[in-house]
């Protein structure tokens, strides 16, 4: 089996996740400066603000390798697809946690309904859509095309829902909109602190993904040797 | 794709069960709104607009549901996808048929949940029948995509709301708050970003289960 081979993915991607990763930490709770206002609070925005690009940029992935498994039919586009959505669920649910830890001691709510809470909430709720559909699909083929097709349905309607959302709240604007990102980033420290966080999280996204992708393939070929040894 | 539309409609308007258990569906939801909202507090036209679209949804999900189940029970779709006409055709028809179903639910439940909650202030103006079709259009094109994609499941009845309630994000938001705007007599320029956005949502997914439902039929 090709599969259970050690690849370059295997080595470079968990120690470049790792080291990039520990750069990080030290740079988030030990470099950077503390902000102004919000004091120790506010580095949790370092891995907050990435996590959400990555959240909303994961499903673009889904819909690209979902376009590409329903053009050419090939089951690895179709396991991608299905690990960057498990993986966005992910990164989707820790920038639900970690947006509230923030929020409570400075808005002083875990929740209120700005814009872009509302829009991470319902990508969630699209993502865990994606993720039922493809459990409870079953086990034959054609669920997969399904599941494509809400992929790239999905991703449709994500330019649609961040345009309502900010249409809406803009209409009764919110008291708490005083989250704009760029207010704390006055030191090039904090910039730098940013991007190699932004760095160790799409290593580790990628690294996640490429795992969920091989362990799909290899539920596949159990289920294939299964249906084998049925026939036999 | 009118025939699918005529043979929809006619075991509709045959049987008249989808029609009947909507509205009773749709009744019981305002009688649970009013015990559990306190009807006085619900009188402000945005309840009005707020609670007819949840009401519409849920009890549109209903027919949506039923609009590929029959199908299916009955080999329907077999049928259908071995006719050759253009799958997207299927689809355009079946959408079709649940617009015109969930069109006239809609303008039966504004009216009477108006009556129901007593709601005060009411200036509506021309507006109001447009949005209601622009918004009934995109739950009927989303649902039947949604529909046609859950009813391959083996949980079907609960996949589909799962599917369609966040899908619909965007189109509720603009469908309340026109139907707000329209209720009280705002116009249309006041409306005029909102109005695009429903056109757009209804255009946009139109399109997409138009062209996707080539890869959806093949049994």
């Amino acid at each position: 089996m090709s599969e259970s081979r050690r690849t370059w993915q295997d080595v470079i991607l968990p120690w470049s996740t790792f080291v990039s990763m520990l750069a990080a930490i030290v740079m988030v709770f030990l470099l950077a400066p503390s902000e102004r206002d919000q004091g120790i609070v506010q580095r949790i925005f370092y891995f907050h603000v990435n996590l959400a690009w990555m959240a909303f940029g994961g499903f673009a992935l889904v819909a690209g390798t979902s376009i590409w498994f329903l053009r050419t039919g090939s089951r690895r586009a179709d396991r991608l697809a299905h690990a960057n959505a498990e993986v966005g669920m992910l990164f989707t649910t820790l920038v639900l946690v970690t947006g509230p830890i923030w929020a409570r001691p400075i808005w002083g709510v875990w929740w209120t309904w700005d814009p872009r809470l509302t829009m991470t909430v319902v990508l969630w709720a699209i993502y865990a859509a994606y993720l039922m559909l493809r459990r409870l699909g079953g086990e034959d083929d054609t669920i997969l095309r399904y599941a494509a097709v809400l992929g790239i349905v999905g991703s449709l309607d994500i330019p649609l829902l961040i345009l309502a959302v900010r249409l809406w709240r803009g209409v009764h604007p919110a008291v708490m909109l005083s989250d704009d990102p760029d207010a704390g980033l006055k030191d090039p420290l904090m910039g730098w602190t940013l991007l190699v966080s932004g760095i160790a999280l799409a290593l580790l996204f990628t690294w996640l993904v490429s795992l969920r992708a091989r362990l799909l393939a290899v539920d596949e070929t159990v289920a294939a040797m299964h249906l084998e040894g049925a026939r036999s | 794709m009118w025939t699918i539309v005529r043979k929809d409609l006619a075991i509709e308007l045959r049987t008249g069960e989808m029609a009947s258990s909507m509205f009773l569906l749709a009744l019981l939801i305002i009688i649970v709104f009013a015990f559990t909202l306190e009807p006085e507090r619900l009188m402000a036209p945005e309840f009005l607009a707020g609670l007819s679209w949840t009401t519409l949804l849920v009890a549109g999900t209903l027919a949506l549901n039923r609009s590929f189940v029959l199908e299916r029970e009955a080999g329907g779709l077999t049928g259908l996808a071995l006719v050759p006409i253009d799958r997207g055709s299927i689809y355009l028809g079946k959408a079709i048929g649940n617009f015109l179903l969930l069109l006239v639910a809609g303008f039966v439940l504004l009216p009477l949940i108006a009556i129901l909650l007593g709601t005060r202030g009411l200036s509506p103006t021309w507006l109001l029948p447009g949005v209601i079709v622009l918004g009934v259009a995109g739950i009927a094109v989303i649902g039947t995509l949604c529909a046609a994609i859950a009813s391959r499941t083996r949980a079907r009845e609960v996949l589909l709301p799962i599917l369609m309630f966040p899908l619909l994000a965007p189109l509720l938001i603009a469908a309340t708050r026109t139907t707000a705007g329209a209720l009280v007599g705002e116009s249309a320029s006041d409306l005029q970003s909102w109005l695009l956005m429903l056109g757009g949502f209804d255009i946009v997914f139109a399109t997409a289960g138009w062209l996707s439902f080539d890869f959806l039929l093949d049994e």
